[in-house]
């Protein structure tokens, strides 16, 4: 019998203890001197690879904008190598964390900048598509959710071995959609959390 | 040391629909989570260690000018896996009302005063006996809109990283002997009577500190267990 501890809701206040810039915005000129840890510019100087732009919103059952969701996102480096001691695989770019943290604002949108993670080593030496692993936390979340988000130009997503997993007309919540604005790669990834059209989240 | 991650200890988390907390009816998935094996991409996760934090981030009496009011207070305890190995280098990191029950953030409308001196975030990263350690203050009871006469139990909320993606987990923390469990829905979405202890920190008499603060002690199991059964 696992004696793990339960999950709780991260309630709607969390944003200026873990969003970046969230104490400033609540604090301003309050003297408080806080490191930023994660924020969501995962961009560093050393991360080769195609800089690119990831925007959604998230709704709720009503299709409303939830305007107090933290996303987060992990991913693998454009050469697909995680920044992890169990990928043990050579790390070229020694500085790119692949960690990104982003709350919603008003109109229950988020966003990051980041790299497009190259294809990592999947199950049965199988290789996955480019995606990226996202967690969501909200109040009304008593546990945090999990989905991947996958891009609409690899063709390699026609051979993922998790997105074979999902009902072929489920698939397509998963598929960031790729859009160019002033000169950039923005891919466009919105989140329903319930009802139709509903997202596919994992229980993993 | 290759960590798993049995579906079956989450058996513990409320479920994502837990109809007396009013805010989980439209925003819980309603068709069944897809079931997906652990590839790399899940067994990985943030490594936050010692240059993510700065001294005194723990001390969330120290960050203004003066101290804030209220019940000065030490948390501490250890991160553990499910085999109770500590989980080192670990970034923890909590958020808190202050001690009338008020959050700093713009949207918290309890009339309650705000405290110059008070902020209330603080974070940590364990030691290599997964250890971690906060000074506070004994954060207040606040109302909230979920049903007539709603108030949350005294709580400091955690966020913890842990090993993996998978390890991730947000929580909060309670103290003992609340009048307000028996009403809370939150507190109340984990069902199982045990697996609620689990939330609630133990008074510390023997870290005490003497003329200066009360110690709770609260310890964190993570997701995450050997492969194999260890022999014995
Ligand atoms: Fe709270």
């Amino acid at each position: 019998m696992s004696e793990i501890t339960p999950s709780q809701t991260v309630g709607p206040f969390f944003a200026y203890g873990l969003t970046p810039k969230g104490v400033c915005q609540w604090r301003p000129n309050s003297g408080f001197d806080w490191k930023e840890t994660a924020g969501d510019n995962l961009i560093t100087p050393d991360a080769s690879g195609e800089r690119i732009r990831i925007e959604g919103c998230i709704t709720d059952g009503d299709g409303a904008p939830i305007n107090d969701a933290m996303i987060e996102i992990w991913q693998a480096d454009a050469q697909g190598r995680y920044m992890h001691p169990r990928d043990n695989r050579s790390i070229p770019n020694a500085r790119f964390k692949g960690f990104g943290r982003s709350a919603t604002d008003k109109s229950g949108v988020f966003g990051f900048s980041t790299v497009k993670p190259g294809a990592v080593p999947g199950p049965n030496g199988k290789a996955q598509a480019p995606h990226i692993v996202v967690c969501i936390y909200s109040r009304g979340m008593l546990r945090q959710i999990y989905t991947r988000l996958y891009f609409s130009d690899e063709s390699a997503n026609a051979s993922d071995p998790i997105l074979a997993l999902i009902p072929p007309d489920r698939r397509d919540t998963l598929v960031a959609k790729k859009q160019m604005r002033g000169g950039q790669n923005v891919y466009r990834f919105d989140i329903r959390v319930q009802g139709k059209d509903e997202t596919v989240f994992f229980d993993i | 040391m290759t960590l798993v991650y049995p579906k079956e200890s989450l058996s513990a988390y409320p479920k994502h629909l837990s109809p007396g907390y009013r805010s989980t009816i439209k925003r819980s998935p309603s068709k069944p989570l897809i079931i997906i094996p652990h590839t790399l991409s899940e067994l990985t996760g943030p490594v936050y260690g010692h240059e993510a934090v700065q001294e005194n981030d723990n001390d969330l009496t120290k960050q203004h000018k003066g101290e804030p009011l209220g019940e000065r207070i030490i948390v501490h305890g250890h991160i553990l896996d499910e085999d109770k190995r500590p989980v080192p280098d670990t970034l923890v990191e909590i958020w808190q009302a202050n001690a009338c029950g008020r959050y700093v953030h713009v949207v918290d409308q309890h009339p309650a005063p705000l405290d110059p001196n008070f902020t209330g975030a603080g974070r940590t990263v364990t030691d290599k006996n997964g250890y971690y350690k906060f000074i506070t203050v004994k954060p207040g009871a606040y109302p909230w809109r979920n049903h007539p006469n709603a108030w949350r139990p005294n709580h400091i909320h955690f966020s913890v990283f842990g090993h993996s993606f998978l390890s991730r987990l947000v929580t909060q923390m309670y103290f003992p002997g609340d009048p307000l469990f028996p009403f809370d829905p939150i507190f109340n979405s984990v069902t199982d009577e045990k697996a609620r202890q689990r939330m609630i920190s133990s008074f510390d008499l023997d870290n005490t500190v003497p003329d200066w603060a009360l110690c709770f002690r609260f310890d964190i199991v993570l997701r995450g267990r050997e492969q194999t059964p260890m022999e014995h």
